[in-house]
């Protein structure tokens, strides 16, 4: 049953979600969208001099597993490494959500390490530029 | 409410016919509402489909064996019997084709790119389906054309868009028949009359309206009309292109190849006559005969009736909803003529897509997204809809499964 899924940690975060808004001069800007559902994302964040996230944000809108999803990525990247955040894998994300999810929702829950993760491979393009 | 539970005909005994309706889903009765997207298919679609590969199964066209000319027959006869349903002359102006879109791209890059000249507009509605919106893009871009769409409030093409949108400078007009995201009818009679006053040629999208509704595409006087056969109980990959043929006449064909050519010389060739030089390679023949069972099925209920049933269960899950605050309902009230089987929504701060997937734990089947209609559903501000469709056997205990599982996701969001 999915409505396991929609546990109340889920709803909290959906409904009042963490480290949600925009940091200006951000060095980390990427937003992504997954077209199958309309789900949108966008990921800021600043990294000090050893490459370590020392703030990040979210914003952006669709169901509650992505957008839960996102807030609590950003609790569990603050403090990590660009290379810790590049390593993270689905079963980390299914992992931290803590439910069941289909294929179809992994995408969902999924999209906001994909945004981050995007937002770092520019954010490094542009460094050894 | 204000609604007498009543039907054309006997929905028990016509939800016989479709096995899968049988199903369970989770120890939950399926409630098949996601008949825009597709519907499901008769015994008798299935049973044709499968003598078709067991008795019959050939190239079609040119094959001098037995089995080549049954299967030729009844490739060739589909396109009579899908003539005889739309309201078309003969088969010269059916062309079937794998699905509505590739229709539409047919006409568009066939008979658009011939004929939209540099500073001529193309008139679409705010909500066309992105297959009947992408295409055209395409077209006025590469033309230097103008795209312009008839506004809608609430499904509705406002008063005075038609007039004021189709002008002299205008060569096409593509607009869908039925809306897929509200349900709703758009005004063909009067696009069409106003678009040949002006000299255009009008696309008309029945991917909604020819498998509920009655279609007569020679008394409507469109140019062109496409529709699939898999959302009218047909199998998938069978849709279909109606022309005048004037209108086809004008346009080039989308496909080149075998099947579709007369005569071929190493540096040119020439084409076949209508339909088949739109039909390049072998076509979908086993779907073909699907569609034939289709129509048959659907003409022996009649489609007023279909009609009728649909609108009449849409209206009881209407008016279920309406009154509810925690439901967001779009588009037209639950009276409204204009008005088909479809019910878009949204429940309290619940997202679409975990609306459907709650409801689907209780067996419904509702799709949830932007239908295809990005630009629309900006317009409307909101990023998704759940969209609970319905078909000729759909009941009204189902529009009543519907309402109790949107009870169920309040309780879950509240």
């Amino acid at each position: 049953m999915s409505r396991d899924m929609y546990r109340q940690r889920i709803l909290d975060h959906y409904r009042d979600p963490q480290n949600y808004g925009e940091i200006d001069d951000a060095d980390v800007t990427y937003e992504d969208v997954n077209p199958s559902c309309g789900d949108e994302i966008q990921m800021y964040a600043v990294v000090d001099e050893d490459d370590e996230i020392v703030d990040v944000k979210f914003d952006g809108q669709g169901c509650a597993i992505s957008q839960a999803s996102a807030s609590l990525l950003t609790e569990k990247v603050k403090g990590m490494t660009l290379d810790e955040v590049r390593d993270l894998e689905t079963d980390d994300i299914k992992e931290m959500l803590g439910i069941e999810l289909s294929p179809v929702r992994v995408k969902c829950a999924v999209l906001g390490l994909k945004v981050l993760e995007g937002g770092i491979v520019e954010y490094e393009k542009e460094k050894q530029t | 409410m204000s609604i007498e539970k009543a039907s054309p005909y006997n929905v028990e005994e016509v939800r016989e016919d479709f096995p899968v309706l049988d199903r369970t889903v989770d120890g939950e009765k399926l409630v098949y509402l996601d008949n825009a997207a597709t519907s499901q298919k008769p015994q008798s679609v299935i049973d044709a489909v499968s003598e078709f590969y067991e008795q019959h199964n050939a190239n079609v066209h040119r094959g001098l064996h037995t089995l080549s000319q049954e299967a030729s027959e009844a490739y060739e006869t589909a396109h009579d019997r899908v003539a005889e349903f739309l309201g078309a002359d003969g088969r010269e102006n059916v062309v079937f084709t794998s699905n509505t879109t590739e229709g539409v791209n047919t006409v568009a890059f066939g008979w658009g790119i011939r004929h939209v000249e540099e500073g001529d507009n193309i008139v679409l509605t705010q909500m066309e389906h992105h297959s009947s919106l992408v295409p055209w893009q395409q077209v006025a871009k590469r033309n230097d054309a103008e795209l312009r769409f008839l506004e809608v409030e609430q499904g509705l093409v406002k008063d005075g868009e038609v007039e004021e949108k189709i002008d002299e400078d205008t060569a096409a007009v593509s607009v869908v028949h039925m809306s897929n995201v509200f349900g709703t009818f758009t005004p063909v009679d009067d696009i069409i009359e106003r678009a040949h006053e002006h000299g255009a040629r009008v696309l008309v999208d029945g991917a909604q309206s020819a498998p509920h509704a009655p279609v007569d595409v020679s008394e409507m006087d469109a140019d062109f009309f496409v529709t699939s056969g898999h959302k009218m109980c047909g199998p998938t990959g069978s849709g279909v292109l109606y022309g005048k043929k004037e209108a086809l006449h004008e346009t080039s064909p989308y496909q080149y190849g075998g099947e579709m050519i007369k005569l071929v010389e190493y540096d040119d060739a020439t084409w076949t006559d209508l339909p088949w030089k739109f039909e390049a390679g072998t076509p979908n023949i086993a779907q073909a005969v699907g569609l034939t069972a289709a129509v048959d099925y659907l003409e022996a209920l009649g489609m007023e009736n279909v009609h009728e049933q649909e609108r009449t269960v849409t209206r009881y899950a209407l008016e279920l909803l309406e009154d509810d605050d925690e439901v967001t309902l779009y588009g037209p009230p639950a009276d409204h003529d204009e008005r088909g089987g479809v019910v878009s929504f949204n429940v309290s701060d619940a997202h679409a897509h975990d609306t459907s997937q709650l409801l689907s734990d209780e067996g419904i089947a509702t799709r949830s997204g932007h239908h295809c209609a990005q630009p629309l559903m900006r317009d409307m501000g909101v990023p998704a809809t759940t969209r609970a469709s319905f078909y000729l056997y759909n009941t009204y205990e189902e529009a009543e499964a519907l309402a109790d599982g949107i009870e169920t996701v309040k309780e879950v969001f509240a």
